[in-house]
């Protein structure tokens, strides 16, 4: 009775009944790929991880280079649970990633891009930027070697860029070189800037997903009534709590018994090491960087022109939903696909390679598993798939 | 009034942004020139081959590619600004982060992806020690 009154109460003040209508009739299309509808909700769940998580080491890291790598190896062996709080906070934000790829790359193949939902994937996408400039950020914090070189060669990429290059590069590191001034930059643009603009993003592009609702895929041809539907809630919300659930004993099971290692502490005057390597999903980059020849051409260097591929293409990410509008141009939608599988392809190759001489079975195995899922995909029918 | 306010508004975000701008653009910091230092010792370079030596700010290799003839260049890669090391297996110079290779008597890059050879600095023995010259 009282709980009521309180409803009835918080009713009045917050309008709770117009969000409970609102879920009411919220409805969630059933079909062969509804699956892939619950790698957003995963992406946020380790999105508050990292926020609940990153919030607790604050209290005990000190951004600078005299203190960073201290201050971690104290969390770590002395503060109750502190290995595991930072184990959680790494392992969820590689979570998160391979989460916010896979949402990507489902959204892409299913072209639930079209018109209306451009600006869910411009946001999207720029969501998907802001995670990796996250993850960019926070490689650097624990001051270790590793993080020391990784910084060092993505902030000379940066710089590498022609006109803008200088800049960048001096912007990213607060001066020439990389140093404790760019360790408290990178700390302010983890736990401050990013964020920030996170918040906002993701406000805007939850909003859009509930004002458009779930895209129905283009392969789905039946007539709108005849389409199976779910109630928003409780069904598909309570699904979306299994997959959280499913995620968060993942996490728990990988930062328990795989703990993040802190490594050496970062020496600017110490060589850089055999299989130095940035974090798996900016491998790919890392990689095609080793491949390009020393040389210029037309007075700009050789990688130069690599890392301006990299920007088109993700400049191109961002505008699909613009270039590839019409869903009566088969051809050109065809063309889209294409590209996107290769990119894909490129994406996992290139991770593979790069790892191949660290873990040479693993690498080998997951290129033979691409190939043999390609062989698959071309071959069979789409009906069958 | 619409230019009134429109020119107000431009000018206030002119106000605020530029400021900004150029807060978060670090400032130049010139650094007293570092023309001359004491890399190592012979005996040191006789057990180790090579060494990485502070050059002011950056960090420089010097390496004994026959004994008692020594070479000095600049240690970071002109790739992506990693730091370098001699590799005594192969008599080369070698960057770990992305396999550049340069050569130790003159620093020329002579495989994998670096664009352009490492600065070359001269070297001076006095006694013991081993000096570094810019130039």
């Amino acid at each position: 009775m009282e709980l009521a009154r309180l409803g009835a109460w918080l009713d009045q003040r917050l309008g709770l009944q117009a969000a409970r209508q609102f879920a009411a009739h919220k409805t969630v299309p059933i079909h062969r790929h509804t699956v892939w509808y619950y790698l957003g909700g995963m992406t946020l769940f380790f999105f508050l991880v990292q926020v609940g998580s990153g919030i607790l080491l604050m209290l005990y890291y000190r951004p600078s280079a005299a203190e960073a790598f201290e201050s971690i190896q104290f969390l770590m062996t002395e503060v109750p649970f502190g290995w595991l709080v930072r184990s959680i906070h790494s392992w969820s934000a590689n979570l998160m990633v391979a989460a916010a790829f896979v949402h990507l790359f489902s959204t892409f193949f299913l072209k639930a891009y079209r018109a209306p939902r451009e600006l869910t994937w411009v946001s999207g996408v720029l969501l998907l930027f802001l995670v990796l400039g996250f993850g960019f950020s926070g490689y650097l914090l624990p001051w270790n070697k590793l993080a020391f070189f990784a910084t060092k060669v993505g902030t000379d990429i940066a710089g590498s860029v022609p006109l803008l290059g200088p800049f960048m590069l001096r912007f990213l590191r607060g001066g020439d070189l990389v140093t404790g001034g760019t360790l408290s930059r990178f700390y302010g643009w983890h736990v401050a800037i990013l964020p920030a603009a996170s918040t906002l993003l993701l406000g805007l592009h939850l909003y859009l997903v509930q004002r458009h609702g779930m895209s129905q895929p283009q392969s789905d041809q039946r007539a709108a009534p005849a389409r199976a539907q779910m109630p928003f809630f409780p069904d598909f919300a309570l699904r979306d709590a299994f997959g959280w659930l499913v995620a968060l004993a993942v996490l728990a099971a990988l930062a328990a018994f795989a703990p993040w290692e802190l490594g050496e502490k970062a020496d600017p005057f110490a060589p850089a090491f055999a299989n130095i390597r940035p974090e798996w999903y900016f491998m790919f980059m890392f990689q095609t960087l080793k491949y390009i020849p020393g040389g210029h051409f037309l007075g700009i260097e050789l990688e130069a022109y690599a890392i301006l591929a990299f920007m088109l293409a993700g400049a191109v990410l961002l505008a699909v939903p613009f270039l590839d509008s019409d869903p009566s141009r088969r051809l050109r939608s065809a063309c889209f696909t294409a590209a996107g599988a290769f990119a894909l392809i490129y994406i996992v190759v290139l991770t593979a390679l790069g790892y191949h001489s660290l873990w040479p079975l693993w690498a080998t195995l997951v290129i033979l598993g691409l190939v043999r899922l390609v062989a698959w995909v071309t071959a069979s029918p789409p009906e069958s798939r | 009034m619409d230019w009134f306010l429109g020119t107000s508004l431009g000018g206030l975000l002119a106000a605020i942004g530029y400021p900004v701008l150029r807060f978060i653009s670090p400032p130049e910091i010139p650094e007293a020139a570092t023309d001359r230092v004491l890399a190592g010792t012979v005996q040191e370079l006789a057990q180790g081959h090579w060494k990485i030596f502070k050059f002011g700010s950056l960090p420089g290799i010097l390496v004994e590619v026959e004994p008692g003839s020594y070479r000095a260049f600049s240690a970071t890669c002109t790739h992506l600004d990693c730091t370098v090391q001699y590799r005594e297996d192969v008599h080369r110079i070698w960057c770990a982060c992305h396999n550049g290779w340069y050569d130790a008597q003159s620093g020329r890059n002579v495989e994998g992806p670096p664009p352009s050879p490492l600065t070359s600095y001269s070297v001076r023995i006095e006694g013991d020690d081993i000096y570094v010259l810019r130039g």
